[in-house]
């Protein structure tokens, strides 16, 4: 049997906008323990935040991303970790990970153009201290975003009535 | 004149219950069905690759009439790892079209002429159709909510005649959702063993068991395994319905007359079900069943939301600890199980499916089936509550 935090974390990774009382229902647990359990995990930050997924695609706001992959030198005492935090305390940035293989960090940016998008690399990123190279691949088409499919419809292709 | 052709023991059997409210439901847009018997999740990928692969590969030839041996082998581990209970590849396990398949050919296997088969009421649709196809007299015994509509060893004692031939028992139960106890099932072995009948033991719904320690293979029971014949399949554990893919064990005599029948009438199962089949169990066997696991969890939730909605609604609902489907009582509006569903579907589209569909003893009940999406279920709980509100 799982724990109950890790129930709740299953149902709000589904749908974090399920009611207290609905989760409580799901699990069995009482709303008390429920809104317990989630208000630990927001303190201990294994929530860290409630987000939907959005299509960007469908609304009309510009919006060009892309994945960088980062080389650097890393740093003696500090490893990766101090420059990694100069690299995502920049807005444009949304996500930064170490990596394994033939480059250190993989950066994911956003900007309303090419150009903005461009100049950050060269003019921000690029010239950082200990930043060895920069490879830029723009994003061209999202198929799936954690765990959702972004393209075509799914429909139910069952009968309406089965035995 | 030309004759009839059609004989008298096919025309008497009418057709299943459930087929008439598809056909008004299939004109509707925007009804929310909770009259499925089917998963809504669709088969796992690997189980899907496994089939295109063996079609690419060019495996496109039949399959042994029992089916593909280490299938059958799988198969074997499976109930021997999960239940106990050891059948031998060999001749004591069929690999067959569907639980339905397998269903049928135990009936016509052991039924003489009008020889009587016990089942349960409310039970599945085919059970006693499949009876009468075989030359055989269907004997209903009723379950009731009081006894969480479980068969009690009493009620089938008391329908054993001298022409008993058979009892089919099919837990966890499409439509109540009731599972047995290991009590209640050692009183009903003591019934069989005392009258000497055969048990079908129809497990298809087995994976979807939500209490712990009622997860029992009948035929693991001390003396069960000679008289039992064990139906499972993977429609509903790995959501594989549209495969067609089942299989029945049993002793070694009765599997070669079944085999019998299946090798005239129909050769073998479809080798690509067979080839997702076996990627099913041998993927579980070595994650330790994940894809089950996490379907189980999420019906098991969605059940919960369910029962809770009812009774909110102040229908009252036995809690169902397997299979996917919530059986409540809807006497209360003064309405017929088929008036209600027939008015819910035409007043506020939501379709359920009518107790009586499954028997008489259904009568006064609804089937709704939780493998729904649950922002679907939500609505078509506020719907259902408005209709018995308007009533």
């Amino acid at each position: 049997m799982q724990s109950l935090n890790m129930q709740i974390l299953e149902i709000l990774n589904e749908d974090c906008r399920t009611p207290l009382e609905r989760i409580a229902v799901m699990t069995g647990a009482t709303l008390t323990d429920v809104a317990q359990a989630i208000d630990d995990m927001e303190k201990q930050h294994v929530i860290l935040h409630y987000a939907p997924v959005i299509n960007w695609d469908k609304t009309d706001r510009e919006r060009v991303e892309a994945m960088i992959e980062v080389k650097v030198t890393p740093q003696r005492d500090m490893g990766f970790d101090a420059l990694a935090g100069r690299i995502y305390r920049f807005d444009e940035v949304k996500s930064v990970y170490l990596m394994s293989g033939s480059y250190d960090l993989l950066v994911l940016v956003e900007a309303r153009t090419l150009k903005e998008l461009a100049l950050f690399v060269s003019e921000k990123l690029s010239p950082l201290e200990n930043v060895t190279g920069t490879a830029t691949s723009f994003v061209l088409k999202r198929y799936k975003q954690d765990g959702i499919i972004f393209v075509g419809e799914t429909t139910d292709k069952r009968l309406a009535v089965s035995p | 004149m030309m004759s009839s052709f059609i004989s008298p023991r096919v025309a008497q059997v009418p057709p299943s219950g459930i087929r008439r409210f598809f056909d008004i439901a299939g004109t509707m847009k925007d009804a929310i069905s909770l009259g499925v018997g089917e998963p809504d999740f669709i088969t796992p990928y690997h189980i899907r690759n496994a089939a295109i692969d063996s079609l690419l590969d060019g495996e496109t030839q039949y399959t042994p009439n029992r089916g593909l041996l280490a299938l059958r082998q799988e198969i074997a581990r499976y109930l021997e790892g999960n239940f106990g209970v050891s059948y031998d590849p060999e001749q004591e396990i069929l690999v067959t079209v569907g639980a339905s398949e397998a269903i049928d050919l135990a009936l016509r296997v052991c039924t003489r002429p009008d020889d009587e088969v016990i089942l349960p009421d409310p039970g599945y649709v085919s059970y006693a159709p499949c009876v009468t196809f075989a030359g055989g007299v269907p004997v209903p015994v009723p379950t009731l909510a009081k006894d969480d509509f479980r068969m009690t060893a009493e009620s089938i004692e008391a329908a054993v005649t001298a022409k008993t031939r058979a009892l089919i028992l099919p837990y966890p139960n499409n439509p109540t959702g009731a599972v047995m106890t290991m009590d209640e099932l050692l009183k009903i072995a003591q019934v069989a063993e005392k009258h000497d009948l055969l048990v079908i033991s129809d497990e298809i719904y087995m994976e979807l068991t939500y209490s712990d320690g009622e997860k029992i293979c009948f035929a693991s029971l001390p003396g069960m395994k000679e008289r039992t014949v064990t139906i499972n399949g993977f429609s509903k554990a790995f959501a594989m319905t549209g495969w067609r893919l089942g299989y029945a064990c049993g002793p070694r005599d009765f599997l070669y007359e079944m085999n019998k029948i299946h090798q005239y009438a129909i050769m073998c199962a479809s080798r690509q079900a067979q080839v997702g089949a076996l990627q099913a169990l041998r993927r579980g066997r070595e994650n330790g069943y994940e894809d089950v696991a996490a379907m189980r969890q999420s019906y098991d939730r969605r059940r919960r939301v369910m029962l809770d909605a009812f009774q909110k609604m102040g229908l009252p609902c036995f809690e169902p600890k397997g299979a996917f489907y919530c059986f409540p009582s809807i006497e209360k509006t003064g309405l017929t199980s088929e008036e209600f569903c027939t008015r819910l579907l035409r007043e506020k589209k939501v379709v359920c499916v009518p107790g009586d569909a499954f028997g008489k003893s259904g009568e006064g009940h609804i089937r709704c089936c939780y493998a729904t999406d649950l922002n679907r279920m939500l609505e078509a709980f506020e719907r259902m509550d408005a209709f018995i509100h308007s009533l």
